[in-house]
């Protein structure tokens, strides 16, 4: 009982935390120092904060390189597009989500088992190319409409939407690292055959990391399409996937911490440098150096915030 | 006493060269045995052999699980672990970042369960289950003194208890059989006492065979019940130490021709 009670009141600050974050975008839209241009930034960054948690779970905990993120993504946008141009409420909404996840999982695990075999940068121009395959499948498919896109997709991801899924995703994938799931997919990063021989089937949880980041993503791709209304396949393409890696090294291999961090930063970054035109991108890449220089394991290396130790902190300064 | 494993005519070919060679064995439940041999005898290809990591050449494993008769042949090292064969590695290969605590509960996967929902959602009985696991591979380190660095990660303890980290994380599989690839590899006579001390408290407390790869004689000859001495990929001898020590194969394999 009694660790149920410490537990219980770690949770519930959390819970605090997260509403009072809410409540507090809400009265900033409210009061109007949220403009439509400030919450799209907001909601980008969110939906990169879904992204970037499930890429670390696959490259920082699971040891996995992989560079076809963008082609998950892909998966659940369309699947949201397709489903709510017919079925236009939010019943519709919710069951293209969900089929997008279902796809998303059916396709890591034909892709996941040929390829989590390999190691490394094999590995990372593997899934790299099964990302390109699903983007080169949705650019010839007529119910996609084809490389031009899709256009006027009901929005059904407002802000408070993407912002709750963004909580539960992250809280799905933080208490999946932080249990018997979690742990065995680090021992597997961190030396295979130990792994195994402690009675592990290290395939099995190799491609569990990829099915659950593949999962996330598409819930990424699926609030992306509902809340900018128009996607074209170029969007998923390999500079998509290369951009939620930035933010995943940027925060720290091994860190949601610093991947939620990294998106917060880059996001606000991008935001800012809008005006300064084609030298944004300059600028952008001059700050990812000298993070890289700096810093090279990235903004917050492995380290992770938690309320508990702060509380431990605390306690002890006040003996 | 049982058998436990009985090995029969085994062989392992990597190309041309012959690992080892028409080696039968047979492993008896709660002794403590070592294998052992020079260099290249093949003593760790046989232990790889034995747990799974590579698979024989031809010849049988018979494992038996009480009373039923199972091959391991062709089995997974991850399914001849769940059978109840741990080992250690002769380089150490622990799970390097992270902690020691974390090390132990990975080799005690399979004794708990926890879905997927009840641990992404934090279902009470989560914690419970966390809760009786954690205890209990805090009890298991501190019998090796190792709970007061459980917090610390692996790659940070000092060479000595990351080898003794490794004997805990086999031990916490609650194997049958514990098998040791030289666990004295790099230790200096004291540490080697004491690991014989350690090797022989943990055979009689939790009651399993150990076999143990060594080079070490003084560490072999006072410790194990029996012995087994490989040389190029043969099985040389078997017996007791004193059988072993008075053996003139034995002796002339490792000091070479009486002149």
């Amino acid at each position: 009982m009694i660790i149920l009670k410490a537990n219980l009141k770690y949770n519930v600050c959390w819970f605090i935390v997260m509403a009072a974050a809410f409540y507090l975008v809400n009265i900033l839209v409210m009061v109007g120092i949220i403009d439509s241009f400030i919450e799209n930034m907001l909601v980008t960054i969110w939906i990169n904060v879904i992204l970037a948690t499930g890429l670390n779970l696959i490259i920082g905990f699971a040891g996995q390189f992989s560079l076809g993120h963008a082609g998950f993504m892909a998966i659940g946008a369309y699947a949201a597009a397709i489903i709510t141009q017919q079925v236009d409420t939010v019943g519709g909404f919710y069951l293209s989500l969900v089929v997008g996840v279902i796809i998303a999982i059916i396709a890591a695990v034909i892709v996941g088992i040929p390829t989590l075999r390999l190691k490394g940068d094999y590995l990372a121009i593997a899934t790299m190319g099964a990302a390109e395959i699903i983007r080169i499948i949705i650019n010839n498919l007529k119910i996609t409409n084809g490389p031009a896109g899709m256009f006027n997709i009901p929005q059904f991801a407002t802000w408070p939407f993407v912002y709750i899924t963004m909580c539960v995703t992250t809280i799905v994938v933080v208490n999946f690292i932080n249990s018997r799931g979690g742990r065995i997919i680090m021992s597997v990063r961190d030396d295979e055959i130990a792994a195994e021989s402690m009675g592990i089937n290290t395939t099995r949880w190799k491609l569990a990391a990829f099915v659950l980041g593949a999962a996330t993503a598409a819930i990424a791709g699926g609030l992306h399409a509902s809340y900018l209304q128009t996607i074209a396949p170029n969007d998923f393409g390999i500079m998509e996937s290369i951009s939620i890696l930035i933010i995943v090294v940027l925060g720290g291999v091994g860190s949601i911490t610093g991947s939620v961090v990294a998106a917060v930063v880059l996001g606000v970054l991008d935001t800012i440098l809008q005006d300064f035109g084609t030298l944004r991108m300059v600028i952008y890449a001059v700050a990812l150096i000298l993070i890289m220089v700096f810093k090279p394991s990235g903004l917050l290396g492995t380290w992770e915030f938690s309320i508990r130790r702060l509380f431990a902190s605390l306690k002890r300064r006040k003996v | 006493m049982t058998t436990l494993l009985k090995v029969n005519n085994l062989v392992k070919k990597f190309g041309g060269l012959t690992a080892v060679s028409d080696v039968s064995m047979q492993i008896n439940s709660d002794e403590l045995i070592a294998l052992i041999g020079p260099n290249g005898a093949g003593k760790t290809t046989l232990f790889n052999m034995l747990t799974g990591v590579i698979s024989p050449s031809s010849g049988t494993i018979t494992f038996d699980q009480e009373g039923k008769k199972i091959s391991l042949n062709h089995k997974k090292a991850y399914q001849i672990a769940e059978l109840g064969l741990a080992r250690t590695f002769q380089n150490i290969r622990l799970f390097k970042d992270m902690t020691v605590l974390d090390n132990v509960l990975v080799a005690m996967t399979n004794q708990y369960k926890e879905g997927f929902l009840q641990a992404v959602l934090r279902f009470p009985k989560f914690y419970q289950t966390e809760d009786v696991i954690v205890k209990k591979a805090r009890n298991l380190l501190a019998i090796f003194d190792l709970d007061k660095d459980m917090h610390k990660r692996a790659c940070n303890l000092p060479y000595g208890l990351q080898r003794r980290l490794e004997i805990v994380r086999g031990l916490a599989m609650s194997p049958k059989i514990l098998f040791l690839d030289e666990p004295a590899a790099g230790m200096n006579p004291e540490e080697t006492a004491a690991l014989a001390k350690l090797i022989r408290k943990i055979q009689k407390q939790f009651h399993i065979t150990v076999v143990l790869i060594e080079h070490d004689m003084s560490l072999v000859m006072n410790l194990v019940e029996r012995i087994y001495v490989l040389d190029q990929g043969t099985l040389l001898a078997e017996g007791t130490p004193k059988e072993i020590k008075q053996n003139k194969t034995v002796i002339k394999a490792y000091l070479g021709e009486e002149g």
